[in-house]
């Protein structure tokens, strides 16, 4: 993390990382989706190479048709869709975890790429951070 | 006794252990992320069904409404409010919180 902080110093073209965040919680019952999701919007700063994950329980953070009103909490599912705004564009969700809760593409609020797990095995594989919430 | 379950089935297994511990005539109320366990197509669906043919399970409205799981709601699963919570706590003698 030092080395990135003065790379990031030195000369203005610091050396672009590969960081992947791994979501897997569901929003609201924990505050890991919304903490997660401000990290990421923070890191678009840093011009890295950002992806951003989506397994087990977190494909329930790209829920379509959320109403938030009666449990009194932010609707942060919107703020995916302004990720793209943040030059961050590499979403990924594991098609296992969609399946498991019956979801398909067409319930998720942004376009993302369908990964079989073997696909997103490598994905993340290749990584230089990977940070998991 | 009203068992009451707050975590997602798929990450935790307190519904499972709810369902093991229920009797004929229990209610199980699900809120927060346990409600995604009573939504066609998650794999705790068939779990739920089966606890339906002795149990009456309920989910909480607005914890389904803040998940934008409103219309999934697998049949036989009575939504509730939250003075339907409330009803649901005074009706029964006890409850068991699965936190």
């Amino acid at each position: 993390m030092s080395d990135m902080m003065d790379d990031m110093e030195e000369g203005g073209e610091g050396v672009v990382k590969k960081f992947m965040f791994v979501n897997r919680k569901a929003p609201h019952g924990t505050i890991y989706a919304l903490e997660g999701l401000e990290v990421v919007l923070i890191s678009a700063a840093f011009d890295q190479d950002v992806s951003m994950v989506f397994v087990d329980d977190g494909v329930y953070e790209l829920i379509k048709g959320v109403n938030t009103k009666g449990i009194e909490v932010k609707d942060f599912s919107k703020t995916y869709r302004a990720l793209e705004g943040y030059d961050i564009e590499k979403l990924y969700v594991e098609k296992a975890s969609m399946d498991a809760r019956g979801l398909t593409q067409d319930d998720l609020i942004v376009d993302v790429t369908v990964l079989d797990s073997a696909e997103m095995a490598n994905l993340m594989a290749e990584q230089d951070v990977v940070i998991s919430y | 006794m009203l068992h009451i379950v707050n975590k997602s089935a798929t990450e935790r297994n307190s519904l499972e252990s709810a369902l093991r511990m229920v009797t004929k005539g229990s209610a199980v109320l699900l809120i927060e992320d346990a409600v995604y366990a009573a939504t066609q197509g998650s794999v705790a669906a068939a779990k739920i069904q089966s606890a339906m043919a002795d149990v009456q399970i309920y989910a909480l409205g607005p914890d389904l409404d803040a998940r934008g799981m409103s219309s999934r709601v697998l049949d036989g699963v009575k939504v509730v409010d939250y003075s339907g919570f409330v009803d649901l706590v005074t009706e029964h003698n006890s409850c068991q919180s699965w936190l």
